[in-house]
């Protein structure tokens, strides 16, 4: 792609129209996504299991997360879903000071995310809250609670990063010129940053208000 | 098609330069490649080194079997055969092979597409899997590992002291390259097919490749995700699977099992649709029942992901369960059977010929039926308790797998050789090695059904003395199998130097793939095709084929 320097982006090789060739990007993504789904549905899966088996134990545990962080960071995600489809959208409509904008502001709120995790990862080590020798908790399955905690929010903090390192190439090709805005990596890296937020939307009850109400 | 091919007046071998083998030359131009018929046979060198590696480790545990005692290995390296025989075959031999030799190469060519629909994708795909690939070597010379293909925890969580990390990380890392194929084909066959090519008018293989794609995009993602929890607990010693701190171990087998036995359907899907196409083109009939040949794909590559708990028999899981399972299992041979029927009926008034591919498809249809009806003897309960963990177990899935699915994939490639190299391999040979297959499977096979039902357990290295017959005789057959894995290594180097020069459409076959010369140009093809018909038209589709004036059959093919 990073040879189509103008719009009216160039038919690539195994392409017989533009349109299909656009729409490509979208619809690999979305099959992507599934892959993705399935991923987490399989850690989603375990945490049932033994939220079932040990429900008063993950209630406990549950209580020991930060749910101000985690409060906040639901906050931060939701709006940077937002700038993100803000800018998709400029992108197809080729407002170029629009799409960087909201490209810059997505990767703002993306960074503040991992900020705010970062903070909430070092009060929960000093909290002992690291499943191992010295654990905080006295309830036998707190461990696998925090182990599913831990594992958790480390993938999708992963995620994160990966859609910061994608949205700032684009970010970088747009302001450089060196991606026309028609192009549709704009759309599916959008439709990965909201896959993304919705697996916090999981999360979020999962780890932060089970217990707590 | 064959009006067509009239028609269009393909030449049988593409001007010089044109050819995608020759257009570039030099290593760059291989390494750096975005064709997609250069990538297949990209992997196609990969693959052959590690079926070499698995099968090496297979020739290390025979000869140890050979006696009831330990001669060669101890049992520790005896538990690293089986698991590096297990892990390499599964993962880097089985999984990949025909999707990625077969498919990457035949799927925009039977579609009439240029390439993949995200050829630098494709790239990328092969060089995961050739990291993923090194780590497993890594692994095996740093020492191996000791647990079994199925990481089954606690053992490898907290028992194992082999290099658990390293080889959950290889299958994990091959994964990323699973799924980018599948994501590829998957789009490729929704976007880049040809005009007229609608779904219902696709060969059968790219149905089969296609059912596959989505299984690897639904199924190794778990797989994923289960390593990273083995790799966790045993990296870090967070309690997931720990039975001390909560955790459950048998939560792993669901898991795990969720993936591995789709991942069974992935390996053999693809070889029902190659053996579609082999068994349509030397019986010179139209495939019968094709819609139902689709539907079962599908139905198979479903309820495949609604049967793992029928591994699980024993682990202790609920009654309820375990007869859920087993009926759901029951439910899965009915799409299998129908395949097996149909290409039975294809067969019926064809005007059958007997060269290798066909061999080895027919082969293929005797191997899976004995693999498939001993799965039902496994998915009944009362018979599974009493075979579980036994020799029986064991052949029976090497009758799907290896039976099934290298017998597919060794009569594709003979199939399409004519295609990828633009050479004829020698057909005499490839026959002697197609029936030496069969017979060497059956052979090193077979005795395990008996010896498992007579109790002999699997991943023993010493046994009781009553079985050696029985083990001998596998040793044995394990010999002519070697061979005739070894004999189309051998004939098909011969043939690119000294075979004959293949016609565009040597076994006169209809598909897209065979409307444009051997081998194919860049572009695969000089004008972009138009399709007009269902496939497999061999014959009108009302009226047999015409039994009496058949052309005389020519072994080596068509020659113009």
């Amino acid at each position: 792609m990073s040879d189509a320097a103008m719009p009216g982006a160039a038919l690539r090789k195994p392409w017989r129209s533009l349109r299909r060739q656009r729409e490509a990007a979208g619809f690999g993504l979305w099959v992507f996504l599934g892959s993705e789904v399935m991923f987490f549905a399989c850690a989603l899966t375990g945490y049932a299991v033994y939220r079932t088996l040990w429900s008063e134990d993950f209630a406990a545990a549950a209580r020991e997360t930060n749910v101000v962080y985690g409060t906040l960071n639901t906050a931060i995600l939701l709006t940077s879903s937002l700038t993100m489809a803000a800018a998709a959208e400029g992108a197809r409509a080729g407002l170029r000071r629009l799409t960087l904008a909201c490209l810059a502001a997505t990767i703002a709120f993306g960074l503040a995310f991992l900020v705010v995790k970062g903070f909430e990862y070092r009060e929960d080590i000093e909290k002992h809250l690291v499943p191992g020798p010295g654990f905080a908790l006295e309830a036998a399955a707190a461990q696998v609670f925090f182990a599913f905690y831990w594992l958790l929010t480390g993938v999708h903090a992963l995620h994160m990063s990966i859609g910061l390192g994608v949205t700032g190439t684009l970010l970088w090709q747009a302001w450089r010129r060196r991606r026309p805005l028609r192009s549709p990596a704009f759309e599916a890296a959008g439709l990965y940053w909201h896959f993304v937020d919705i697996v916090w939307i999981f999360l979020y009850p999962l780890l932060y208000l089970a217990g707590r109400s | 098609m064959s009006e067509a091919l009239v028609q269009r007046d393909i030449p049988d071998a593409p001007a010089p330069g044109e050819s995608y083998l020759t257009a570039e030359t030099g290593l760059a131009s291989w390494l750096l490649t975005t064709d997609h018929k250069r990538i297949a046979l990209l992997y196609m060198a990969a693959i052959t080194i590690f079926f070499f590696l698995g099968g090496a480790a297979a020739v290390a545990m025979r000869i140890e079997l050979f006696t009831p005692q330990a001669d060669l290995l101890s049992d520790d390296a005896y538990n690293r055969a089986f698991t590096f025989h297990g892990v390499v075959m599964v993962w880097f031999f089985l999984l990949p092979s025909i999707p990625n030799i077969l498919g990457n190469f035949l799927l925009p060519l039977m579609i009439g597409a240029k390439d993949l629909a995200f050829p630098r994708l494709n790239l990328l795909s092969w060089y995961i899997f050739i990291i993923a690939g090194t780590l497993a070597i890594y692994t095996l010379l740093a020492g191996g590992v000791d647990t079994g293909w199925t990481f089954y925890t606690p053992l490898s969580t907290a028992f194992a002291n082999g290099h658990v990390l390293a080889a959950a990380g290889a299958v994990f890392i091959a994964g990323f390259s699973t799924i980018a194929t599948a994501v590829n084909f998957i789009t490729t066959v929704h976007l880049l097919r040809a005009p007229g090519m609608r779904w219902f008018r696709l060969p059968l293989f790219v149905w089969a490749i296609y059912a596959t794609s989505i299984v690897m995009v639904l199924a190794t993602p778990v797989l994923a995700m289960v390593l990273l929890l083995i790799f966790a607990e045993r990296a870090f010693d967070i309690p997931i699977f720990d039975p001390l701190r909560g955790g459950d171990p048998i939560l792993f087998q669901h898991l795990f099992w969720f993936y591995s036995h789709p991942a069974v359907y992935i390996m053999v899907l693809p070889s029902f649709g190659v053996i579609s196409e082999l068994v349509a083109c030397y019986a010179r009939r139209r495939v019968f029942g094709y819609s139902f040949m689709v539907y079962a794909i599908l139905w198979i590559a479903l309820v495949g992901f609604l049967v793992w708990g029928h591994h699980m028999f024993v682990s202790g899981q609920s009654m309820l369960a375990n007869l859920a399972f087993s009926f759901l299992s029951f439910v899965v041979a009915v799409p299998s059977a129908i395949k097996v029927f149909n290409w039975t009926a294809t067969l019926y008034r064809g005007q059958i010929v007997f060269d290798a591919p066909m061999i080895y498809a027919l082969g293929f249809i005797g191997l899976f039926t004995i693999g498939g009806l001993t799965g039902l003897f496994l998915a009944s309960i009362p018979v599974d308790v009493h075979v579980t963990d036994t020799y029986f177990v064991v052949a029976h899935f090497h009758y799907i797998m290896v039976g099934g699915a290298v017998s597919a994939l060794y009569g594709g490639l003979a199939f399409w050789w004519p295609k990828i190299t633009g050479r004829l391999y020698p057909e005499g040979w490839a026959r002697f090695g197609a029936v030496m297959m069969f017979f060497g499977f059956s052979f090193t096979f077979f005795p395990m059904f008996v010896m498992g039902f007579l109790g002999m357990p699997r991943r023993y290295h010493v046994y009781v003395p009553e079985f050696q017959v029985w083990h001998v005789l596998a040793s044995a057959g394990a010999v002519v199998l070697a061979a005739a894995y070894l004999l189309p290594m051998g004939y098909f180097a011969w043939s690119l130097v000294w075979g004959r020069r293949a016609p565009a459409n040597p076994w006169e076959a209809t598909g897209l793939e065979w409307q444009t010369a051997s081998p194919p140009p860049v572009e695969n093809f000089v004008t972009p095709p138009v399709v007009t018909q269902a496939p497999y038209g061999y014959h009108p589709e009302d009226a047999g084929p015409p039994a009496l004036d058949r052309a005389a059959h020519r072994p080596q093919g068509h020659q113009p």
